[in-house]
């Protein structure tokens, strides 16, 4: 009986990964062409962003907090990258620099009215997704523009080994520490749980709400500087709809979007499992309408899950 | 048949949760029209026994029968249609209502008909005034109530609903002395009403002054049972925690220093004029006076969390201005808030998480958390502490009240302040933890610690402190040294008027 209930739990701890482990063998088995090194591959490359927005959409939700915005910025950093190649000659290194440096200042706008103006996340970064997306069109004036070769193309190369993939896989690992193993990662937690009590013990609470919005900025920007240089196009239009994405991804992964729980392994797992879903789908041409309709149900059935997990800890 | 004479019957009531016997073979009885004491310190069952018969969850063996007859509560709906009542310290009321709305707020919209609002009124004044208490204003929000007058409005919603049992969980937890008068006679006119009660309180004297019978538990086991007008204080004491407690408010051997904290003159918009005191290094300074008369708030201020207008505050020797908690924590200073849940504990989080949260820079190593450090220094300072729980990294709402207390306590220490501000410390603690409690304010203050404790209960001021000051509406209307410390004194200086 006790043992019993011992393997149940671990089994509800960790339903992030087997539900994942069941889709991965799910679709091995719905499709040949799956389990390929160059359709896993692809996966990665094209996932690289999207995981990227969720961890930082991760460390606002453990606030309890929302960012809205992370779409927009997105586009602001692809759109913005690309401008300065193409328009204004700045060597590609330099143009993914700035674009960082402006993505963190959205971050910053949007964590300032959260933290210092006492905005709801919701709003605020409403508001700044809004902007962005207006940033992002007026710079491109809402058309694509295409680099050359041998610019953001290079993160994309075999040849270096394919930058993005370690770039993100690097970014992962420094969250898993950051979220684990340090006083940072623990004090996010503790504001998402109860901001007053921890305001109380001393702790500066409005930098770390300022924070985590700027931490979101820069990612979404890292993302659509990568989706820009898997197409060599810089898009104004990309990302839409993407914070939806990015928000299901950490509540797979078993985050409370009021805040204080949640890790960043399971986020990645989170976004991961929302992808092959869409892998699978295209494999086994399943239109684009209904796979949302799939996607959605899917949602709420891990959703469901984590609710028994929490049910059955109390 | 069962026994009739009775309202309400519990028999051999067991409750498993995982491998803990939350509730082992308990039973309990009480006749209509009765005031019956449910005693046992945090832990002993009182919540788990009151949540199965409100239906929040159901017991795995045992019978419960109303009136000679059994009766199979599932739900809180079966508990509701059966008369059964609670009346938790955290009310079930909509604070953006107004008091109408709440005490008729399941027999608002019948049958799609839109609501009769003077008919709401009318009939929400009569029930009020049934209770004595004509004077709340059907109209007003809920929420801009006093929490006494939201208490009454939660009784009333119950009654309203024709409870034939009402049990009361600490209702007195947050009252002042008038309001905990005025709840008891309202107590004594639904027991001539009928109403059979269950009243869970710690405080011994207002179980004298209430009830008739009583049952005792302990550890999750049936102790005894009776009437009240039968056993001392000191029999129930003991049948609570097992031992005679032989001193309430152990002995301290502290030596008062050198002045570590002094207010001058200090004001704020809310509650806080003109306010000054001092307390030294070993000294055990109390804050008395009625609930709101602004003794936390003066806290906050010198804490930084509220704003001052005008006064000084010096911090060893050292004028401080804090702007934020940091601050004042920075400098040595630790308040320990009267609400645990709102704003001490972070209650979702673990124990471990809760213990350090003031004290980071003592756990980690260039902003890394030594984990393996940090479990042995937890470790350490809990049992030095004689805390109770399973694992470091449970959270602390697994915890009883008295434990979680300690968790707060444990952070301040950690956070090696020079003085600490003690909000209500034993607020919700019970009798045997209230002890523990105090031998740690008594080793803090041997340590050198200057004390502060805010306290509504008198007998804690008078057991506990050196010196006391005694606020009414947001001034210091009284110092009491220890020798001239009793009740009296203190209400004369708290009930002062100008």
């Amino acid at each position: 009986m006790k043992k019993n209930n011992k393997v149940g739990k671990i089994l509800l701890d960790n339903n992030t990964y087997i539900i994942f482990l069941a889709l991965f063998i799910i679709c091995c088995l719905l499709s040949d062409k799956f389990f390929s090194y160059l359709n896993l591959r692809n996966i990665l490359l094209q996932q690289a962003g999207p995981i990227l927005v969720a961890v930082g959409m991760l460390m606002v939700i453990l606030t309890g907090g929302i960012d809205l915005s992370v779409g927009s910025v997105m586009a602001v950093g692809s759109s913005l990258a690309a401008v300065l190649m193409s328009s204004m000659n700045v060597p590609w290194g330099l143009a993914i620099l700035i674009a960082l440096a402006v993505g963190v200042v959205l971050g910053a706008f949007t964590g300032f009215l959260v933290a210092y103006l006492n905005f709801q996340g919701f709003v605020a970064s409403l508001a700044v997704m809004t902007i962005a997306r207006g940033i992002a069109y007026t710079i491109t004036n809402a058309t694509p523009v295409n680099l050359k070769s041998g610019t953001l193309n290079t993160l994309t190369s075999k040849q270096f080994g394919y930058p993005i993939i370690i770039i993100t896989i690097l970014m992962i690992l420094i969250f898993i520490i950051l979220e684990k193993y340090t006083a940072y990662g623990r004090i996010v937690i503790a504001v998402g749980s109860n901001s007053e009590a921890v305001k109380l013990s001393g702790i500066r609470v409005k930098r770390y709400l300022l924070s985590v919005y700027v931490i979101s900025g820069f990612l979404a920007t890292l993302a659509g500087i990568f989706i820009a240089a898997r197409s060599n196009v810089g898009n104004s239009t990309i990302g839409e709809g993407q914070e939806l994405d990015a928000i299901a991804a950490c509540v797979i992964g078993g985050a409370s979007l009021a805040g204080g729980k949640g890790s960043v392994t399971k986020t990645v797992i989170g976004a991961l499992t929302l992808a092959l879903i869409g892998n699978i789908m295209n494999l086994l041409a399943v239109p684009a309408y209904p796979q949302r309709i799939i996607k959605g149900f899917i949602i709420i059935v891990a959703v469901l899950l984590q609710v028994v997990t929490d049910r059955d800890k109390q | 048949m069962e026994n009739a004479q009775y309202r309400l019957e519990m028999k051999n009531i067991s409750k498993q949760f995982g491998g803990i016997r939350a509730l082992d073979d308990v039973s309990v009885q009480v006749r209509p029209g009765e005031i019956h004491a449910l005693i046992g310190e945090n832990g002993a069952g009182k919540s788990t026994l009151i949540k199965i018969l409100s239906g929040a969850y159901t017991r795995d063996t045992g019978k419960i029968c109303m009136d000679g007859q059994e009766v199979n509560i599932a739900s809180p709906l079966d508990a509701k249609n059966l008369g059964i009542a609670v009346i938790y310290q955290e009310f079930m009321l909509a604070p953006d209502l107004t008091v109408a709305e709440n005490i008729y707020i399941d027999k608002l919209a019948g049958k799609g008909k839109l609501i009769n609002w003077k008919k709401l009124k009318q009939d929400a004044k009569e029930r009020l005034e049934e209770l004595g208490f004509g004077n709340i204003s059907t109209m007003e929000k809920v929420g801009r109530l006093s929490v006494a007058h939201q208490q009454i409005v939660e009784i009333c919603k119950c009654l309203t609903r024709n409870a034939k049992i009402l049990i009361l969980d600490e209702p007195t937890a947050v009252l002042t002395v008038t309001e905990i008068e005025k709840l008891f006679s309202l107590i004594r006119l639904l027991k001539q009403k009928g109403v059979s009660i269950i009243f869970v309180s710690h405080h011994m004297n207002e179980i004298f002054e209430l009830c008739d019978s009583y049952t005792v538990l302990k550890d999750g086991k049936y102790v005894n049972n009776g009437m009240v007008q039968d056993v001392t204080t000191n029999d129930l004491i003991h049948m609570m925690i097992g031992r005679e407690l032989t001193q309430m408010f152990p002995k301290r051997n502290a030596k008062i220093g050198e002045v570590i904290l002094k207010v001058e003159n200090l004001k704020a918009e809310n509650k806080v004029d003109n306010v000054s005191f001092e307390v030294r290094s070993g000294e055990v300074l109390g804050f008395s006076g009625l609930v709101g008369s602004g003794r936390t708030e003066t806290m906050r201020v010198i804490f930084g969390v509220d704003k001052k207008t005008s006064g000084k505050i010096t911090f060893m020797g050292e004028e401080i201005q804090p702007r934020e908690p940091k601050d004042a924590v920075q400098k040595g200073l630790g308040y320990l808030s009267e609400n645990r849940k709102s704003l001490g504990l972070l209650i979702n989080q673990s124990i471990r998480m809760n213990t350090t949260l003031a004290s980071l820079n003592k756990v980690t190593n260039k902003g890394f958390i030594r984990h393996k450090y940090e479990k042995e220094y937890v470790k350490n300072l809990l049992s030095q502490m004689s805390t109770k729980y399973g694992d470091m990294d449970d959270k602390v709402n697994s915890l009883s009240g008295g434990n979680q207390q300690k968790i707060s306590f444990a952070k301040w220490i950690s956070a090696d302040c020079k003085c600490i501000v003690f909000d209500e410390p034993t607020r919700g603690v019970d009798v045997g933890a209230k002890v523990e409690i105090y031998e740690l304010i008594n080793r803090l203050a041997e340590q050198g610690v200057a004390v502060i404790i805010i306290s509504s209960e008198m007998t804690e001021i008078i057991g506990m402190c050196d010196r006391t000051v005694v606020m009414a509406r947001g001034r210091i209307t009284g110092e009491i040294g220890k020798e001239y410390l009793n009740e009296g004194t203190i209400i004369k200086f708290a009930m002062k008027e100008d």
